[in-house]
């Protein structure tokens, strides 16, 4: 694996080297010293872990690892079925990008299996160099959170294993053990705990929240000459809007906001936001905890039933729909008090979906003509979650609403995107600057594909529905060659092609209505 | 020997049994607190259960993931399902399916000696899968082609009293021993088999039960319409 040369990237990018899944040669201990800042002390209490290292920490994480394998069948079965047939071993971004033979899923997981076996199989016990089994020392703890921090739990590996083996499932118990004896990582549990001291990954309050939302109801009017609004703890109102904090204030994830706000006005219906639960994602499931993440949903619970809304939707973020898809109903359900014709929860494309299939919706596609686009599927969409009626609908809906608000519009190579996405390289609780060479590194297959769909069809822009891609991206995508904004929101494009009610169109005078 | 052989397989057999009975048992008592089946999945029971048959007779994912593996994987699992039928005319008397199905399993016997010997060249000639392999994964594969090879050598090279092997098994299952030939080939091959059946519930070979119970695949996609609570998260609530 060669360095990464960024200058040259954006210049040619065909050929064998361009491929973005080119199989790198092992490059053994390649980011072996890549450790994420640990969490302090406070960051860990506030979440109910030990603060530092405990002083039995071995007898601990041994009895945590027992306790997860007898609570979750998925964890106990993989550890068990895995035959090293090596189907996975080039799955993964973070190898691909890297070449470190630590970053193959299954040798991923052997980081956690070796120590599982030892201490819970026969063959771990009696034989231990036979099965590759090991004791757990302060070397594998360290191992463990270097490696357990460059997994962004995106499961492509799980697509191809032929027994469905997540790779997301081991990382979680790794890093649920790892918390447990006092080894917890700063990102993560810094933010969970803003979630329950403030309401949002931010800490911003909800008095900021309101002044950046009267803001941007001026700045619509500004724009349109129509008075757009973003209500904030409106009781009442039909739906509960629940968005992933960076909307509030990010490049480009504020254009989706807005999109959302502009969505919900012309389909007539009333809706809120919620400064108690100002916080789609949900980083309890990075760090693989039950309890931490349904504190988290609870939030959501309590704030429809403050604002006695009728319905809950979601903004555009990934591993918080598959939260909200997969886990809402589980974590903090039953949803019996919202009105069933509703799905609970329904995310925002299914809603603007919707709409534009009603015909409620008038778009200027030409609005965004400035763009050829392409669609990045965010890996816990399209492998934890589903939109719509039918399986795959959460690659079909994001597509078919691109298709409605924009003129060019083009996919990357089939082998990564819908199932088979690659991940951005910031995702599960990754997006943090003391990883960023590992960022950088694991978004180069997603960077060259884009990078082929620009030489062949003059791509210039990507939209994705998932704040930490859309945040990861405007990082990364100035060092293959593309500008920091060439990563939109979907709902930005919505935006831009809607024509609201009354609004003047402006001098293309376009009216063309939304198809479906 | 008649005797060494026949506590072996008793043995061999009460392991796997009982052993594999009690994996299962932890496997469909343990509960998958959440929904996590790897999307697009079904969304109904039916679906899932076509998607496991898929998974299961044809290797669907393996098969979209590397087609050498595939190839490997396929051609061995199938020829061992094939000469595993075979194998029943040394149990069973009369059974037209059995008789119907041996040519087939001398033939599979090609096919199961040479997907092994893929599946281990992989293990020395591709870098990734060279690095993952431990010393039993060697192993496992040895012990497979030295049933194979033992196997074969009866039927093609020096042939065994295979009359006298099927009264042996026979007397086995109604608690007599019966004169086991002493053929090396056949003693060979049987004591390989046993060793098979007694690690089976201790090794890798436990991806057999396990695939059933992989919850990205056996889960129905239904979240949203469904409530899905593990007991001890019930305990939660409370």
């Amino acid at each position: 694996m060669a360095p990464l040369d960024t200058d040259k990237a954006q210049l040619d990018v065909r050929g064998p080297d361009g491929h973005p899944l080119e199989i790198p040669r092992l490059a053994c201990g390649a980011m072996a010293d890549l450790k994420s800042f640990p969490a302090a002390p406070e960051h860990q209490e506030a979440l109910g872990f030990p603060g530092e290292l405990v002083e039995n920490w071995q007898e601990v994480a041994i009895a945590k690892m027992g306790e997860l394998a007898q609570k979750n069948r998925a964890f106990q079965v993989y550890l068990d079925a895995c035959v090293k047939c090596g189907a996975c071993t080039d799955k993964c971004h973070y190898f691909l990008g890297t070449g470190d033979p630590k970053n193959m899923p299954v040798a991923r997981q052997d980081l956690l299996r070796s120590v599982y076996r030892r201490y819970y199989t026969f063959a771990g016990k009696y034989f231990p160099w036979l099965v590759g089994a090991r004791d757990l020392t302060r070397e594998v703890l360290d191992e463990w959170y270097t490696y357990y921090h460059q997994c962004s739990q995106c499961r492509r590996c799980s697509v191809f294993c032929p027994y469905g083996i997540d790779t997301a499932e081991i990382s979680m118990a790794a890093r649920e053990i790892m918390d447990c004896v006092g080894v917890g990582q700063k990102y993560c549990n810094e933010i969970i705990g803003k979630v329950k001291a403030v309401g949002n990954n931010l800490g911003l309050n909800p008095k900021a929240l309101g002044a950046t939302l009267e803001g941007l109801e001026e700045d619509i009017e500004e724009e349109t000459g129509i008075s757009v609004r973003l209500p904030l703890d409106e009781k009442g109102a039909d739906i509960l809007l629940i968005t992933p904090s960076a909307d509030f204030f990010a490049d480009p994830h504020i254009d989706g906001l807005i999109g959302y706000a502009k969505v919900f006005h012309e389909a007539g219906v009333s809706w809120t936001l919620s400064s108690y639960a100002s916080e789609a994602a949900n980083f309890g499931m990075f760090i693989g905890s039950y309890e931490n993440m349904r504190e988290v949903s609870l939030r959501i619970r309590q704030a429809a039933l403050d604002l006695g809304v009728k319905r809950i939707v979601f903004g555009e973020c990934g591993h918080a729909w598959r939260v909200a898809y997969s886990f809402l109903n589980t974590l903090a359900g039953p949803f019996d008090f919202l009105d069933q014709k509703y799905p609970v929860p329904q995310h925002i494309l299914e809603f603007t979906w919707g709409e534009i299939q009603k015909g409620t919706l008038t778009f200027d596609k030409s609005k965004n003509d400035e763009f050829r686009l392409t669609y990045h599927d965010s890996c816990n969409v399209a492998r934890g979650s589903r939109m719509g009626d039918m399986p795959g609908g959460q690659f079909e809906i994001p597509r078919n609403v691109l298709k409605a608000v924009c003129n060019h519009y083009f996919d990357m190579d089939r082998d990564t995107i819908m199932e088979s996405t690659l991940c951005c390289g910031g995702g599960g609780g990754l997006l943090t600057d003391d990883l960023m060479d590992l960022r950088v590194k694991g978004s180069s297959p997603r960077m060259k594909a884009l990078q082929q769909v620009t030489a062949d069809h003059g791509v210039t822009h990507m939209a994705a529905i998932c704040a930490i891609c859309k945040s990861q991206f405007s990082k990364v995508m100035p060092k293959f060659g593309y500008e920091m904004d060439s990563i939109l929101s979907v709902h930005q494009l919505v935006s831009n092609a809607i024509v609201l009610t009354g609004q003047n169109a402006g001098e293309d005078d376009a009216d063309e209505a939304g198809e479906d | 020997m008649s005797t060494l052989y026949a506590l072996l397989f008793y043995v061999a057999t009460a392991l796997l049994v009982v052993g594999t009975a009690i994996k299962i048992r932890t496997y469909a008592r343990t509960p998958a607190p959440l929904k996590i089946p790897t999307t697009p999945a079904p969304t109904t029971r039916s679906g899932v259960f076509w998607r496991m048959f898929r998974e299961i007779a044809f290797f669907e994912s393996l098969f979209k993931s590397n087609k050498w593996i595939w190839l490997f994987g396929y051609m061995f699992h199938v020829a061992l399902a094939l000469i595993l039928l075979r194998h029943f005319r040394y149990f069973t008397t009369g059974w037209f399916w059995v008789d119907w199905v041996q040519p087939f399993g001398v033939y599979a016997s090609f096919a199961f000696v040479l997907g092994l010997a893929g599946l281990w060249a992989r293990r020395f000639v591709v870098e990734r899968i060279r690095y993952i392999s431990s010393p039993s994964d060697h192993l496992m594969l040895a012990l497979l082609l030295g049933i194979g090879l033992s196997g074969m050598g009866m039927k093609f090279v020096a042939k065994t009293d295979i009359v006298a092997v099927k009264v042996f098994f026979q007397g086995l299952m109604r608690f007599q021993i019966n004169d086991l030939p002493t053929h090396p080939a056949l003693l060979i091959h049987l004591g390989l088999v046993a060793l098979l059946m007694i690690i089976f519930p201790i090794s890798k070979l436990l991806h057999a039960p396990g695939v059933f119970f992989s919850p990205t695949r056996n889960q129905v996609d239904d979240p949203r319409e469904k409530r899905h609570l593990a007991p001890w998260a019930a305990q939660l609530e409370k």
